[in-house]
């Protein structure tokens, strides 16, 4: 039909667009961070702007490289492509390079890969690979005993490398199972249970059980009070008041010492800005200093004064806020939110099953390094160590991005000859 | 079939857009709402670098330098951004225990964690470039120059006054000064302060996370540049300063010279005195304590403004001038002396033997007691008013005509009124109006409640030479250039007394000295008036007093010259007003024997310490 009009035709070059927006405000920002007036020059590898510019032009390679391969590739080898990097994960593990305190790299030609950077990408394959599978149906419990499993397995992997942000990341993948039917309980836990967890470490315990009691009745209230509903409501609330117990108990008592400052930290109860809370607290002073418009291309005081902890990487959205203000942070989160809108638009008008699921799971590890981060920088979220997609500096982080999001470009062009 | 969970895809985009919005959100409150970033921001990269000007030079009325700037380094301290310091290694540096260190830096936060505060002031030279290159390890501190006052003679410390760090309240009062900016804080150096600490400018500095400096902030484009302090040219006369205080060398009072036609002040010695580099620098503090703790010479007691005599004798001039005027007396009118002023009671105010009866300018001339009670009781007993009240009055308003009993408005701080009674004191005293001439004849010889201070009785010898008029006395002579006139110091203030009524108090005054009570003061090659003066003084030895001026035609100095316990005028007091004058008029003196005499007299049984009266040197701290 239209195979004779080319690849290029057929690619969504909105999301390309988005993509190569987002690499470009991606490099300025490196650049800016990184700035100094001995090293101004746009193309200078020792610098970390020069090197992007390396990793964007591989990255770009890399693209290209996807998107003429058969489009049946990736489904077909979806569980070797998987059981290849669950494999460099645990290589890693005893081979690999420690950065600062993750042992998750290789060093290959003077460039460092992050293995689990990839393994995203594959689990995300595999997932969908499984799901797509014509028996397998999430309301069975076998099904997603498996599907849990596969993700389960690598973020485990991950976490053994002392990994924490990476491996929660594979969680992220929740949001495709709940498409593929998972009841919506367990998606809506992951959204409860913090907010939860944070009100037991904010509110007196009486107070909060008090009032998830109130609520307990509410439901008990208003439901068809059958004998099945009332024992849901009581093992639930059993559950949650449990929950909240728990959550003080292991915070105050099972925590290392410096996670329980990120929490306190995180929750508005460490005054110490020169411990604990510096970093956030420094993200929120560049951000916040930026003001309507920003202080300038270039002009940002405390990202280029390095006051701002691992600008070019994890804290780079600080850059953006401080140079380009509320004008230029709020152009970025609603290029990123039309991106993963764009990316489940996407995924829905495939016909392939496995097409839409991967293209929910790129979605959903997106969406989720997106939503740590800036939550990070804004001193919504705690501090986790995750790079911001296509932005933050980095080869490994910016490869299996592109990696991750142009198997599901080249999906799509395909999407009418694949079933 | 997963289709039939199809809509869930509006759950997840719902999710999608929400967490977008919340950041959205976020964002608009951090950048928008809020500035507590911004300043935060401000704090965490912006040095705000005061840049002190010198301050303005003073000259004497000849052209030389008498106060200046030296180059000093001041340790200034941010609390907000000290990290971790090495206390001890920086305690060694500049020589502080670490309890002081702790202390001064809370005294630091206390007054601003974010703006700077002087840790310690004025740093050697030597320690500065030992400092400096170790100053990254300490964030938080940095060095700036400042400049330290310095005094070419060891002279005149209370007219210069001295300078100091700007206290709390000043700092409240006046948004101008910041912790630790030095202020005039007596002397010149407060009456001028405006004039002479020029303009302070701020030059902002970009620092990075290691508290490096990173260069100026865009451009310097919000800089200030200092302006520098004005030159003072005052109408001192270095060499008569320093003769003054040589004179009164061991010895407790005050000279006052000033040029009559300009009110210009030539001197003010007080004595004793101190050197006014005790008071610079940071040695200020230790020196100025052991000088106020000096309670036997009180060398910060400026006298010359703030000690109050009665005039004594010196007084019979102003019994003369009021008396003509109030019409009661003339040059012809006579009066016998039978050896003193008979009180109605037994008692009598004695005078000395001399030739009676006299004419008004004969006594002048040989200071007669009963011709000055005279008069006084005829001013006072005048029939032309009502009561002795309003007799008084009028006399009351006449002598403080002259200068006397009121604040003359002089440009240094502190000086005093002085005291000429009021009819409410009397009444007080004695009853309503049941006081009359006789219950207040002392004042006529200028005993009894009066207190003049030597300024003005210099004042006083100066409108006399004038015959009636004077600029208010000043010592800063021009600001900026050295023609400029001073504007507040030239409009001639004229007394009550008609000018026709100096002529023969000038020719008496005249007569004092050529074969008088005041002979020892004769100069030959100089004609001079002067009145010797004698103050009862109940807790000891009387007081000598003697006021004079020369040439008595065309006079370019008056002069009052006041030694405590010294007894009467003519034994020190006068020979220290001579020998000013031909200091002034001759600059040699002849007369070798007799300064010699004056200047080694030591009335104060005892030495002021050479550490107080100083060499022109800074003692070590
Ligand atoms: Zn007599």
């Amino acid at each position: 039909m239209r195979e004779d009009k080319g690849i290029f035709y057929r690619i969504d070059w909105v999301v390309v667009g988005l993509y190569l927006a987002l690499v470009f405000i991606g490099w300025l920002n490196i650049y800016a961070a990184v700035y100094n007036e001995t090293h101004n020059h746009i193309v200078d590898f020792t610098q970390k702007y020069g090197k992007q510019m390396i990793f964007i032009i591989a990255a770009m390679l890399l693209a290209m490289g996807i998107l003429i391969i058969d489009s049946r590739f990736f489904s077909q080898f979806a569980w070797f492509i998987y059981g290849f990097f669950l494999f460099m994960l645990v290589v890693v593990i005893f081979s690999g390079r420690e950065v600062a305190g993750s042992k998750g790299w290789f060093a290959i030609a003077g460039f460092g890969i992050q293995p689990a950077e990839f393994a995203k990408m594959a689990t995300a394959l595999v997932l969908a690979k499984y799901l797509s599978t014509l028996d397998v149906s999430i309301a069975k419990l076998r099904s997603l005993a498996i599907s849990s499993a596969i993700i389960l397995v690598p973020a485990v992997i991950v976490f053994l490398q002392h990994d924490t942000g990476s491996a929660i990341v594979f969680l992220a993948l929740v949001i495709v199972l709940y498409r593929a039917g998972l009841t919506g309980f367990i998606p809506l836990a992951f959204i409860v249970l913090p907010v939860l967890g944070i009100l037991a470490l904010l509110l007196p315990k009486l107070i909060l059980v008090a009032i998830l009691l109130l609520v307990a009745g509410g439901f008990y209230f208003f439901s068809n009070r059958k004998l099945r509903t009332t024992l849901l409501i009581i093992a639930i609330s059993l559950g949650t008041i449990g929950f909240v117990f728990s959550v003080d108990y292991s915070v105050n008592h099972i925590l290392e010492p410096h996670q329980r400052n990120r929490i306190h930290v995180l929750l508005g109860q460490d005054v110490d800005l020169k411990g604990a809370g510096y970093n956030v607290n420094q993200s929120l002073i560049a951000i916040g200093s930026g003001g309507a418009f920003g202080k300038g291309f270039l002009q940002g005081t405390q990202t280029k004064y390095n006051f701002v902890p691992e600008q070019s990487t994890d804290f780079i959205f600080c850059t953006i806020g401080e140079e380009w203000g509320f004008l230029g942070s709020s152009v970025l989160v609603i290029l990123y939110v039309g991106l993963f809108v764009r990316l489940i638009l996407m995924a829905e008008r495939q016909r392939s099953r496995f097409s839409r699921f991967y293209g929910y799971g790129v979605a959903s590890i997106l969406f989720f390094h997106f939503t740590i981060n800036i939550g990070m920088t804004l001193g919504l979220m705690p501090v986790i160590g995750i790079p911001l997609p296509y932005i933050s500096y980095g080869g490994s982080s910016l490869w299996a991005f592109t990696v991750l999001l142009f198997i599901f470009i080249r999906q799509d062009s395909y999407r009418y000859d694949l079933v | 079939m997963e289709r039939i969970y199809a809509d869930r895809k509006y759950i997840i985009i719902g999710f999608f857009l929400l967490i977008g919005l919340l950041f959205l959100v976020r964002l608009f409150y951090v950048q928008i709402l809020v500035d507590k970033y911004i300043l935060s921001a401000n704090n965490n990269v912006l040095r705000y670098v005061t840049q002190y000007p010198a301050r303005g030079l003073v000259f004497d009325r000849n052209g030389k330098l008498l106060v200046y700037n030296e180059a000093a380094y001041d340790l200034v301290v941010i609390p907000q951004q000290v990290k971790n310091p090495d206390t001890m290694a920086l305690c060694r540096l500049i020589g502080i225990e670490k309890t002081e260190f702790i202390s001064r830096l809370q005294k630091a936060r206390n007054y601003s964690p974010y703006r700077p505060s002087i840790f310690e002031s004025q740093i050697t030279r030597d320690s500065y470039g030992f400092l400096e290159e170790k100053l990254f390890l300490f964030p938080g501190f940095f060095v700036q120059s400042r400049t330290l006052r310095k005094y070419t003679y060891p002279v005149a410390a209370h007219t210069f006054g001295y300078i100091g760090e700007a206290g709390p309240e000043m700092i409240a009062k006046n948004p101008y000064y910041r912790s630790g900016d030095y202020i005039g804080i007596s002397g010149i150096e407060k009456s001028y302060e405006e004039i002479l600490r020029g303009k302070k400018g701020m030059k902002i500095r970009v620092f990075d996370v290691m508290n490096r400096d990173k260069g100026s902030f865009r451009d310097g484009r919000y800089d200030t540049t200092s302006v520098a302090g004005i030159d003072l040219y005052s109408s001192l006369d270095a060499d008569l300063q320093q003769y003054g205080e040589l004179l009164m060398t061991n010895k407790k009072g005050s000279i006052v010279a000033i040029e009559p036609q300009t009110g210009e002040i030539l001197c003010i010695v007080s004595s004793p005195s101190y050197d006014p580099n005790l008071l610079a620098g940071n040695i200020r503090k230790k020196n100025y304590t052991r000088l106020l703790a000096d309670s036997v010479y009180v060398p910060l007691f400026n006298r010359a403004l703030m000690a109050m005599y009665p005039p004594g004798s010196t007084f019979k001039l102003v019994d003369a001038l009021v008396g003509q005027q109030e019409g009661v007396l003339s040059p012809d009118t006579r009066y016998g002396c039978p050896g003193g002023f008979p009180l109605g009671n037994g008692k009598k105010v004695g005078c000395h033997p001399h030739p009676s009866p006299t004419d008004l300018m004969g006594a002048i001339q040989i200071s007669c007691n009963t011709y000055f009670c005279r008069v006084f009781k005829s001013i006072i007993d005048n029939k032309s008013y009502l009561s002795t009240r309003q007799a008084f009055e009028s006399w009351r308003k006449e002598v403080m005509s002259l200068g006397l009993g009121k604040k003359l408005g002089i440009d240094i701080p502190g000086e005093l009124n002085g005291n000429i009674p009021t009819p409410g004191y009397y009444d007080r005293y004695h009853g309503k109006n049941r006081w009359r001439s006789m219950t207040i004849i002392s004042l006529g010889i200028g005993q009894g409640e009066i207190g003049i201070t030597p300024m003005q009785l210099a004042n006083m010898a100066a409108v006399i030479s004038n015959r009636g008029w004077f600029y208010t006395p000043h010592v800063i002579k021009a600001i900026g250039k050295s023609d400029s006139m001073n504007v507040a110091y030239n409009t001639k203030r004229h007394t009550l007394v008609d000018p026709k009524y100096y002529d023969i108090v000038i020719e008496g005054m005249a007569n004092v000295i050529t074969g008088g009570t005041g002979v020892i003061a004769k100069i030959d090659s100089i004609t001079m008036g002067g009145k010797t003066g004698t103050a009862q003084n109940p807790h000891g030895k009387n007081h000598s007093i003697f006021i004079a001026f020369a040439p008595v035609q065309n006079t370019k100095i008056a002069v009052s010259v006041v030694v405590e316990n010294a007894g009467y005028g003519a034994t020190w007091a006068a020979p220290i007003a001579s020998l000013m004058i031909e200091k002034y008029l001759n600059r040699t003196i002849k007369r070798k024997d007799l300064e010699e005499r004056m200047i080694n007299g030591n009335l104060i049984n005892g030495k002021q310490p050479e550490s107080e009266r100083g060499q022109g040197n800074i003692l070590p701290d």
